[in-house]
């Protein structure tokens, strides 16, 4: 059962949440506000391939680039308009906001738009497969290997390289000391929010491309997918947010396999009682953060 | 170069700051000296803008500065090390050094406050690639040094910089600071280490309970009235 096709389906699976993951990480190691309306810029983005496929002689490519776009924008532009205003009060008020963005962004859409479902139209490639070792793999599942980990790799980068990626880094560490050292508060939330943002415009594209339709709410499960693999892994790293994506995308593809059918249905229940158990004998995740192991002397 | 009038700063219910006034010029090396609670640390956390004073002005070169955001009046060359280091435990020790210079973006400058760490403190040279978080103690307080001087700051403030490190440190630290001074950096020294904060420092304020108790030059300091209990406060918390 352990075979090719289980092996591609866990990495697509995998590095995909870990994305979704990631988006959600980089602003709560910074802000410690677990954004919920993370799962509506995949929303934005869904709804962007809608328009522009629909409405649009635009070339795919292009569209995609778009949807990724116009996500990372309605991300930087909530945390200017919602978050930025309440940011230095409590941290409640920043929870409470990100749900009312969320309601107004679902909202928006089902005014806007439709609260049914709206087919986009996809690339054929989505559909087609490849004979691989005499498995079928669906080139969907391959590109979002590639994207994926080119995402990951690129997000590494300019976490390593870079000025503004240590300041990240340093800023999910010590925001008050980094701002001593002069970097801008604002730089630091605002990259913050706009890499969450690209994360999940890349991530719609490839969720939208396995129903090939959008609704006002088709949010939500991505933001729950995140919020539990961030769990499992560690709030406060991002290798923990992508071991966690990977941690859950295996455990949900074996339950997938080894549940019985009549138990199927309840696979996300089976799930959640395997982060009971994580957050009873590992609350801080399964990789702890650097922070945890100064050293006294 | 800085000045400090009238300085009242609360946390909450508990007032802090009742009125301090102090004064830094170009190249001088000045003490905040004091029991626990005095308001030192406060102080400095004024200046560098991550405590709003409720009362009182803050010039730096001309510039009033007090309300300004901590990144601001980073920009404007004001460096603090603040007590208990806080250094950046997950970056490298690289890293730590390089965010340091945030604020100045050419490459030969960088590369001489660099070298200049690497010949003030050698250590950071072995373990230039090791987690903040790894290092020891004294370690990290170099560390914390030196990613202030990587700004090449116009003043340096230092909170405690001797807390809890080993005596022979303590006398590293002091040397240290004594260089820096000589090298023309102004500094403002918070200590609780009175008797060899004296031996270096060309003033020094004595504060007490939010207030300044009395100011002057060491020799000064050393026969004023008030300065004795201060002092033996300090001395006999040094053999508990």
């Amino acid at each position: 059962m352990i075979n090719l096709e289980f092996v591609i389906n866990i990495l697509s699976l995998g590095s995909l949440y870990a994305m979704l993951a990631l988006g959600l990480v980089i602003i709560y190691g910074i802000l410690k506000l677990v954004n919920f309306a993370y799962g509506e810029l995949i929303m934005i983005g869904g709804y962007t391939l809608y328009l522009l496929t629909g409405f649009t002689p635009l070339p795919w490519l292009v569209i995609a680039f778009l949807a990724v776009i116009v996500s990372m924008c309605t991300s930087l532009l909530t945390e200017l308009v919602a978050f930025r205003p309440v940011r230095t009060k409590s941290l409640t008020a920043m929870l409470i906001t990100s749900f009312a963005v969320s309601t107004l962004l679902q909202n928006a859409a089902l005014l806007i738009i439709s609260p049914r479902a709206r087919a986009v139209t996809l690339p054929r490639i989505f559909q087609q497969s490849i004979m691989i070792a005499g498995t079928d793999v669906p080139w969907r599942n391959i590109l979002t290997i590639v994207v994926s980990l080119t995402m990951l790799v690129l997000l590494t980068l300019l976490l390593k390289r870079t000025v503004l990626g240590i300041a990240l880094r340093a800023a999910a560490d010590n925001f008050r000391m980094t701002r001593m050292l002069g970097v801008p508060a604002n730089t630091v939330i605002s990259s913050a929010f706009a890499i969450s943002g690209i994360m999940a415009g890349v991530v719609s594209l490839f969720w939208i491309g396995r129903s090939a339709s959008v609704t006002p709410t088709i949010g939500a499960p991505p933001l729950l997918v995140a919020f539990v693999a961030t769990v499992i892994g560690g709030m406060n790293s991002l290798t923990g947010a992508v071991v966690g994506g990977f941690v859950y995308a295996i455990m949900i593809s074996l339950l997938g396999i080894f549940l019985p059918p009549e138990l199927l249905e309840f696979r996300e229940a089976f799930m959640f009682i395997f982060v009971i158990v994580i957050l009873v004998f590992r609350p801080e995740g399964l990789i702890r953060s650097k922070t945890t192991v100064e050293r006294i002397g | 170069m800085l000045t400090l009038k009238d300085i009242h700063a609360r946390y909450g219910a508990i007032t802090a700051l009742r009125g301090i006034s102090i004064e830094v010029q170009q190249g001088e090396l000045v003490a905040l000296l004091g029991v626990n609670g005095a308001g030192k640390s406060t102080t400095l956390a004024t200046v560098a803008g991550v405590m709003r004073p409720w009362q009182g002005t803050i010039h730096f070169q001309g510039e009033a500065i007090m309300g300004k955001a901590p990144e601001q009046i980073a920009r404007l060359g004001i460096s603090l090390v603040p007590e208990g280091r806080d250094i950046f435990p997950s970056l490298t020790v690289e890293e730590n050094l390089r965010l340091g210079a945030y604020t100045r973006k050419e490459r030969s400058e960088y590369r001489r406050n660099l070298d200049e760490n690497f010949a003030l403190f050698p250590v950071l040279k072995e373990r230039l690639q090791q987690p903040g978080g790894t290092l020891s103690g004294g370690e990290q307080q170099q560390l914390a040094i030196a990613r202030a001087l990587m700004s090449s700051p116009r003043l340096l403030m230092l909170d405690e910089p001797s807390l809890g490190l080993a005596p022979a440190l303590v006398d590293q630290i002091f040397e240290l600071i004594a260089r820096l001074h000589q090298r023309g950096v102004t500094i403002l020294l918070v200590e609780q280490n009175v008797d060899r904060s004296l031996e270096i420092v060309d003033r020094a304020y004595l504060l007490n309970t939010g207030l300044i108790e009395t100011t002057g030059t060491p020799e000064q300091l050393r026969t004023h009235a008030d300065f004795e209990g201060i002092y033996m406060g300090d001395k006999h918390r040094s053999k508990a």
